[in-house]
């Protein structure tokens, strides 16, 4: 799994490439709270290359959204989430946490 | 892997980087029985979260004990056998996740169960002297 982060000027776009499991879910997550640890709470995710996503991975995205909407000071969305990956954020009851973009250029835009 | 032919068996080690390995074996299987894209996603889903929780709770930690994993094929259905030799637990003492809870107060796991439970047609546990032994059925379309 690769990760990669670029600070935009409004947001932080970190892209995933590969299986988010329970052995690289914590790497993804240390990659958002170096994020948030800067005082940046406005990130898009951009889900497209990602195959896999166990409940390991939810529950970064949860714990990141927390951490970014507490005192209204940001918000993650998600860009081309896979439809894979969007049926396990349904399952889990998570869709209405998250805005879902079809590409990263309108998530970007939306800050 | 392939054309190794049914039931085929693999053992892995008991760590979270066995996880793509573990993926891989059961896709192979799932795709062999002609399941589609979602339905293989649904078993690699179910088998990974399975084995997480094995690594975490009934080995308690990476490295300690193996995974042994069957793959049956049957006419109507794809059998997935997962022992391990860790601790046992009570499935039942784990509640599905509180689906209504605010975001400050998601709980942070029990998660793995519910998916193994929502999309496995068939879910038996059974925990012995030889083991726990997690038998997952998938049926055919």
């Amino acid at each position: 799994m690769e990760i990669t982060s670029t600070p935009y000027k409004r947001c932080d776009l970190v892209k995933i490439v590969g299986r988010i499991d329970s052995g690289t879910a914590p790497r993804v997550q240390e990659a958002l709270n170096l994020i948030t640890e800067a005082g940046r709470f406005k990130i898009v995710i951009d889900l497209s290359q990602v195959d896999f996503m166990s409940s390991a991975g939810l529950r970064v995205l949860v714990n990141t959204q927390k951490t970014c909407k507490r005192f209204n000071r940001g918000e993650v969305v998600l860009a081309s989430v896979p439809a894979n990956i969007c049926a396990s954020l349904d399952l889990a009851g998570f869709v209405p946490l998250f805005k879902m973009f079809d590409d990263v250029t309108a998530a970007v835009g939306y800050f | 892997m392939s054309g190794a032919g049914f039931p085929r068996t693999q053992t892995f080690e008991g760590n979270y980087a066995s996880l793509a390995d573990i993926a891989a074996f059961v896709r192979q299987a799932a795709s062999e029985v002609g399941f589609g894209d979602f339905a293989m996603y649904m078993v690699e889903t179910a088998v990974d979260e399975a084995c997480s929780n094995i690594i975490e709770h009934a080995y308690g930690g990476e490295d300690i004990g193996k995974i042994q994993i069957t793959c049956q094929d049957a006419p109507t259905e794809l059998k997935i056998i997962i022992q391990d030799w860790g601790r046992s637990f009570n499935p039942q003492a784990i509640p599905d996740p509180d689906q209504q809870a605010d975001l400050e107060d998601l709980p942070g796991h029990g998660l793995g169960l519910f998916f193994i439970r929502k999309w496995m047609d068939e879910v038996r546990f059974s925990f012995s002297g030889d083991g726990n032994v997690l038998t997952l059925v998938k049926r055919k379309e």
